[in-house]
């Protein structure tokens, strides 16, 4: 066993673990903590598997962004020190059966699949190329969807401002793009 | 570091895959749900990765997709923080069984 | 031809032409009879005879429905000498009332509706009497009864006119029945249902079809009597012959001169129309032909009885056509198929025909009697002969043309059928001969009630009748007294060559001779109001009660239906319909409701449930695609 294995063994424990921990824990805050970790975790990973950009990028908009996004609206809705009521039997023994199931079904297909491994080849993922072929035009190039991406980013921030918005007696309409009239 | 079979990477994915589906089926709040989705898109992103480096290493298109799975999650999870925060106002709480307006 | 006039009047008259409807309808039907006079020249003068006998020509043919290459139900005219009378007689006696009930039904509010009955009413009667397919004769049949019950039932806000209306339809459907069965053993046995065809096959006696048929038994008796016994049951129902005629006596509640329309010259003459259609089938079976002798002599001696005890005016006229009609159908009965012994069928044709007039005139007349004195009862009229002196004219004529005096027309038909009796039957004569004295004494009961009998308290308050209700009176007495001049015997008979008749004056002298007497009778008991009629009412007793009461026949027919057949048949096939068939059709809706209620728990508006269905969904169908889709 080599000593990349075994920090890839210990990498996937700690995820699975945080994972675990995050979606059963009873405190709401604690989960929110432990999804943190389990995000560390993977970007963990992500350094291990030598993509630093995408460890990075991890790090900054899902550790840094989104949960700290999900601690403020905890605060919000001023959750964070209670317990929270335990799901239905019922309901935690199907789920149960249903991740084990799946868990199983997908087990099965991947051992009976031969991977083509090509180990032999250097994977290089540094930041210029993943940039370069992000802008350009070319077939194997990115600048569509990275325009598009930004729209969608664009207008996911109107709709959310929109929504999340307090309601005064004078807004007609809570369709994002649309004129809104507020006194 | 290549030691680890590509199975081994897939099967982490997929464990933490239902472990957030578990999680979205169980949990009562909504922002918990939202955390569990979070796990589910972080372990597509794992898988994306995974492949790209084992199975193409001459191409990127993994690494684009696991880009762009980020943003978008990003703006899908503030989407539906709004949501829930706007729901928190009608309801008064967030759990997501008091939000039962579709029942026959 | 004029069918398609009276369909267009029967179907916009209503509502298009308010107040002018009664002229249009009497200007079609004009046309329609100038057109129907112009064919019977046509016919009779012209074109018709080939070597001296009628032929049966098929004007129109067209094929409605096959059922199989051989029978086919086809839709035609067939032009020959019983069906161009019809025509004649349908189209005038209709113009008749047409015109008349421009005055009598003036200021109705349905009169545009009045107009449309009537039109489709001719409609279907000239549909009957043209037809050359016996499905196509049933079809008219139909809706001749269906015209009728919107006729009689015409005051529908009167409860005894919606009644007798019903009664009329349920008695004529009920016998309908059994013409419709015996409309598909014929078919059944000769393979058509084409009249002539028909015909040809059952008569021929060497043929296969009338072997079979003929030899065929149920119950013992041939399919050939059963066929024709049935399709007799069809025609008596219509012709209100013993025991169904129930019907008749009730459908006076209609407007007059709808019964002059229906009662008198049209409807109840269908049946024995059909009898005369198919009598060359009829010929060939002498027990069928006993069995309309019995029913006719019967029906018709009943309805005299009958007819000498009822007080209301229409009633009276009423059982007279009834007994008129079975006249009628006995002389049918008696008559055979060639030449010579073909009188009968000469002389019930002929009768037909005179009849007509004189009923018409006679209901007509009393139609006006009616206006004027705005009831039916005898009781309330008399001694209008001044106050109405044309309609006392015209009645007069009527009835001495019922009565058989001659020259008028009534006198040369019914001698004619005396004279069939006479040969073929003597029991027969008897019955008609006393029938025909009974005949004479209540019309003129009933003439000298109306005009003769009390001083009349009404004043002259509006008229006699206008014109219109004047001029049919009129143009029918006329016909009543011409009309039997007519050599009816050279157009038409049994096998359409011409039959060479003389009235026999040495016969005619006993029935006249009866006559007479009675109207010497009926002028004592009744020219002056005395108590003669109660003493011999008195006299007579318990005969005289039952017949007024019409001898039960109502009480009979509601005994049976009421405890017998609603309790035993009625009752359980409504049980059976709403329990079962309806049971079957609830227990569906709960099974459907009870399911629904299962499976709308699945609603539960609850999202994690709904995602672990669809998950579930996800697994299976992944399964199944993946390890158990060869």
């Amino acid at each position: 066993m080599s000593a990349s294995a075994v920090i890839f063994y210990l990498i996937a424990a700690f995820i699975l673990g945080a994972g675990l921990l995050a979606v059963t824990s009873r405190k709401i805050f604690r989960s929110a903590i432990w999804l943190l970790f389990s995000l560390v975790g993977i970007a963990a990973l992500y350094f291990w598997m030598q993509v630093e950009f995408i460890a990075a990028v991890q790090i900054v908009v899902y550790v840094g962004g989104i949960v700290v996004l999900i601690i403020f609206s905890i605060f919000l809705t001023q959750q964070s020190g209670k317990e929270m009521p335990a799901p239905p039997v019922k309901r935690k023994i199907f789920s149960l059966l249903a991740a084990v199931f799946g868990i199983a079904l997908i087990y099965n297909l991947i051992n009976g699949y031969r991977f083509i491994e090509q180990p032999a080849r250097p994977f290089s993922a540094a930041v210029s190329e993943i940039g370069t072929q992000m802008l350009s035009t070319s077939e194997h190039g990115y600048i569509l969807p990275f325009e598009v991406v930004s729209m969608l980013l664009l207008a996911a921030m109107i709709g959310c401002i929109v929504i999340a918005m307090k309601n005064k007696e004078n807004i007609i309409s809570e369709i994002p793009g649309d004129k809104i009239i507020v006194k | 570091m290549n030691g680890i079979p590509l199975t081994h990477i897939i099967f982490l994915s997929t464990a933490l895959f239902f472990i957030g589906m578990y999680g979205l089926f169980t949990r009562r709040n909504m922002i918990t749900m939202l955390m569990a989705i979070e796990l589910m898109l972080n372990s597509v992103n794992i898988n994306f990765v995974a492949f790209n480096k084992y199975l193409y290493p001459d191409k990127l298109d993994g690494i684009f997709f696991t880009l762009f799975i980020i943003t978008i999650a990003a703006a899908e999870a503030a989407v539906a923080i709004a949501i829930i925060i706007n729901l928190y106002r009608s309801h008064r709480s967030i759990d997501v069984e008091d939000a039962t307006e579709m029942k026959f | 031809m004029p069918l398609a006039i009276f369909l267009v009047l029967g179907i916009f008259g209503k509502k298009y032409f308010k107040n002018t409807s009664g002229i249009i309808g009497t200007l079609a039907l004009l046309a329609s009879t100038v057109i129907s006079f112009i064919a019977a020249h046509q016919y009779f003068f012209v074109d018709g005879k080939v070597n001296g006998v009628y032929q049966k020509i098929i004007a129109f043919k067209y094929t409605w429905l096959a059922f199989s290459p051989n029978v086919s139900i086809d839709m035609g005219i067939i032009i020959d000498p019983i069906s161009i009378m019809m025509l004649v007689v349908v189209t005038f006696v209709s113009l008749m009332v047409h015109v008349f009930s421009l005055g009598y039904m003036k200021g109705e509010v349905r009169f545009a509706t009045y107009y449309a009955f009537l039109s489709l009413f001719t409609f279907s009667m000239l549909g009957l009497v043209l037809s050359s397919n016996l499905f196509q004769v049933y079809m008219f049949w139909e809706l001749v009864g269906v015209s009728s019950f919107l006729l009689i039932g015409y005051y529908f806000d009167k409860p005894s006119a919606v009644a007798a209306s019903k009664k009329a339809f349920i008695v004529t459907r009920f016998a309908d029945l059994g013409f419709l069965i015996g409309i598909l053993i014929l078919a059944f046995y000769s393979g058509t249902l084409d009249i002539n065809t028909l015909i040809e096959r059952l008569t021929a006696v060497q043929s296969t079809h009338f072997t079979s048929i003929a030899t065929a038994g149920f119950l013992g008796v041939s399919m050939l009597t059963w066929g024709l016994t049935l399709i007799f049951i069809g025609g008596a129902g219509k012709s209100a012959m013993f025991p169904l005629h129930i019907w008749l006596p009730d459908a006076m509640e209609g407007p007059t001169p709808v019964s002059a329309l229906i009662h008198a010259a049209t409807m109840v003459v269908a049946g024995v129309y059909l009898v005369a259609r198919l009598f060359p089938v009829f010929s060939m079976d002498a027990s069928v032909l006993t069995i309309v002798t019995y029913v006719g002599a019967f029906s018709a001696l009943l309805a005299a009885v009958i007819a000498c005890t009822q007080t209301d005016i229409k009633r009276v006229l009423a059982y007279s056509t009834m007994s008129q009609i079975g006249y009628m159908m006995f002389a049918l009965g008696v008559s055979k198929q060639v030449g010579e012994n073909g009188l009968g069928f000469m002389a019930s044709m002929f009768h037909l025909f005179t009849h007509a007039f004189f009923k018409s005139l006679l209901f007509l007349g009393a139609g006006a009697v009616i206006h004027f004195v705005h009831s039916n009862e005898m009781k309330d009229m008399g001694g209008l002969r001044k106050l109405m002196p044309i309609t006392h004219i015209a009645f007069l004529i009527a009835c001495l043309a019922i009565a058989g005096i001659p020259p008028f027309a009534g006198f040369f038909s019914k001698e004619e059928i005396l004279m069939a009796a006479f040969h073929s039957n003597k029991i027969i004569y008897g019955v008609a001969l006393f029938t025909a004295a009974l005949t004479a004494f209540y019309m003129f009961r009933l003439y000298f009630s109306i005009f003769w009998s009390k001083e009349s308290h009404h004043h002259n308050s509006h008229g006699e009748g206008t014109v219109s209700m004047k001029l049919p009176l009129i143009i029918l007495a006329c016909c009543a007294v011409g009309v039997g001049f007519i050599p009816f015997s050279h157009f038409v008979t049994a096998d359409g060559s011409a039959l060479e008749t003389h009235t026999d004056m040495l016969f005619s002298i006993a029935p006249v001779t009866l006559t007479i007497l009675a109207i010497l009778l009926a002028a004592a008991m009744y020219k002056n109001e005395n108590d003669k009629p109660a003493k011999a009412a008195a006299a007579f007793g318990a005969l005289y009660k039952a017949a007024s009461r019409k001898f039960y026949m109502d009480e009979l027919y509601l005994f049976i239906t009421k405890k017998i057949i609603f309790p035993l048949i009625g009752r359980p096939v409504a049980w059976v319909d709403k329990n079962i068939v309806d049971g079957l059709m609830n227990l569906l809706a709960t099974i459907t409701a009870k399911m629904s209620v299962l499976i709308k728990g699945l609603q539960s508006g609850k999202v994690q449930s709904y995602a672990l269905y669809f998950f579930g969904g996800i697994a299976a169908l992944a399964v199944l695609f993946i390890y158990l889709w060869k």
